[in-house]
């Protein structure tokens, strides 16, 4: 048994809440800068230099890249040979945020409840999401999740006899929904299959994953590529003024799912993918 | 296309003849406000009380900006979406407010309203620090209480922002994508 304590997690939680907040992760900004150098619409490169900028003077200059700094999404991954000392590992991430974002000056975005909307002045509670994993270490993988892109966000329960084709035109037209609203160039998190909200878990795992990582799964890495070219020959661009950029890539996350269901949800994550893994 | 300088407060011949697409450089006092300020503002004219501040040829910005780091004149402070102020935009309108800067799609109402009047722009999403450079001064100015939502008054200089609906009734979402396929074919 390997003993973490509960305070070197809160210091890790803190110290990553401002770095992925203030530094455009690796695999966005290089995406960004490829697709950039791909773009042939005027304003649409434009655009793209502007964004790629912005990241840098945000690291350069330590303050967060885009003003809404998200509700924190934390993937846990608790190896079972781990013990936590000193308190309860949900109130550790949580004091984590709470000083990530004030210490950092980060926005406090999070109220009490969907109905009374009180600022609970220090952005937690962060949505925790815990697993059991083999071995002795915690893993952590925290998102920022602004809300322009969460809110373009949806599911839907397919039955069987949809098939790919019925999920690929949702897919499609979730995204043309959502148009400029969710800050252009977008990445999009699909989730196919599980339940109800296993599938929004699924995709919102797809949202914050890794750009550079490479599906596994032929099948899903073809659909992948064959959604982010349908997706991006509408011509909606970056920031949605025209251009082929409107989708920095597709990403999909799978699980098996009832004989009766196929799930579907499309989490969208704008251009300030905010995602970061830290080990303990 | 063209970038233009334009100083605040604006008037009907400085936004006359700017186009969807153009690339504008916003100088001069502006004000922020998001849903909950716009809500106040318009409980305050429907009470026949004044808003905070004479709104006529001003410009809102829609931002929620983060805490300002010591040092700097302002946070990080990009445009918010724009449609959840739909609901009260053409009221402010009616009020004489000439420019609006925000992200994303305008309802048809708002569009309607904007014809002949005002002028709704677009900051690059998420480029929440460039943008905040270019702030000199910030202050706030009301509901104070609204926290990253009061209203403040902003002074900048060179704010990169964009023509999405002109007075002419064009827009740039509809149109940018459609001349980019054009140019494809
Ligand atoms: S959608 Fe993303 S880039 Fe745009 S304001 Fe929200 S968090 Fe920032």
């Amino acid at each position: 048994m390997r003993t973490i304590n509960y305070q070197d997690v809160v210091e890790q939680v803190k110290g990553a809440c401002i770095r992925m907040t203030c530094d455009l992760p690796h695999d966005v900004q290089a995406m960004i800068e490829k697709k950039a150098s791909e773009e042939d619409g005027k304003l649409a490169k434009e655009m793209l230099n502007i964004i790629i900028e912005n990241a840098n003077i945000a690291r350069n200059e330590q303050r967060p890249m885009c003003q809404d700094t998200g509700m924190v999404v934390c993937f846990a991954s608790i190896g079972q040979d781990v013990h936590i000392e000193g308190g309860l590992l949900t109130d550790a991430i949580n004091e984590g945020v709470a000083q990530g974002y004030t210490e950092g000056y980060l926005r406090k975005s999070v109220v009490n409840n969907p109905l009374d909307r009180v600022n609970t002045l220090n952005n937690t509670p962060a949505i925790i999401h815990y697993d059991i994993v083999e071995g002795d270490k915690l893993t952590l993988v925290l998102a920022a999740k602004g809300f322009g892109s969460e809110n373009m966000s949806q599911l839907k329960m397919f039955p069987p006899a949809a098939g790919i084709e019925g999920a690929k035109e949702f897919i499609l037209k979730v995204v043309k929904e959502a148009g400029p609203n969710p800050c252009p160039p977008l990445v999009i998190g699909v989730g196919l299959g599980g339940d109800f909200e296993m599938v929004a878990k699924l995709a919102k795992q797809a949202a914050i994953r890794n750009l550079d990582y490479v599906n596994p799964n032929e099948k899903l890495l073809a659909l992948e590529k064959e959604l982010e070219e349908e997706i991006n020959k509408m011509g909606i661009g970056p920031q949605g003024f025209g251009g082929k950029t409107f989708v920095l890539k597709v990403n999909i996350e799978m699980f098996a799912t009832h004989i009766a269901g196929l799930p579907v949800a499309v989490n969208i994550n704008c251009h300030a993918a905010r995602h970061i893994k830290v080990v303990l | 296309m063209s970038t233009i300088k334009l100083e605040t407060p604006l008037t009907f011949d400085k936004i006359k003849d700017l186009k969807s697409g153009d690339q504008v450089l916003l100088s001069g006092v502006i004000y922020t406000a998001r849903d909950a300020a716009h809500k106040r503002f318009i409980e305050a004219l429907d009470k026949g009380e004044k808003m905070p501040f004479d709104v006529k040829n001003q410009v809102i910005y829609y931002v929620g900006p983060t805490p300002t780091k010591p040092g700097f004149a302002f946070g990080s402070g990009g445009p918010t979406t724009s449609y959840r102020m739909d609901a009260y935009t053409p009221r402010l309108i009616e009020e004489g407010l000439i420019g609006m800067i925000g992200k994303g799609k305008r309802s048809d109402t708002v569009k309607e309203a904007l014809k002949g009047r005002a002028v709704y722009f677009a900051a690059v999403g998420g480029a929440a620090a460039l943008i905040g450079n270019c702030v000199k001064k910030a202050e706030i100015i009301a509901y104070e209480d609204l926290q990253s939502e009061a209203v403040r008054r902003l002074e900048v200089e060179n704010l990169p922002i964009i023509v999405v609906n002109d007075i002419h009734g064009n827009d740039l979402y509809i149109q940018g994508p459609q001349e980019y396929l054009k140019e494809k074919e």
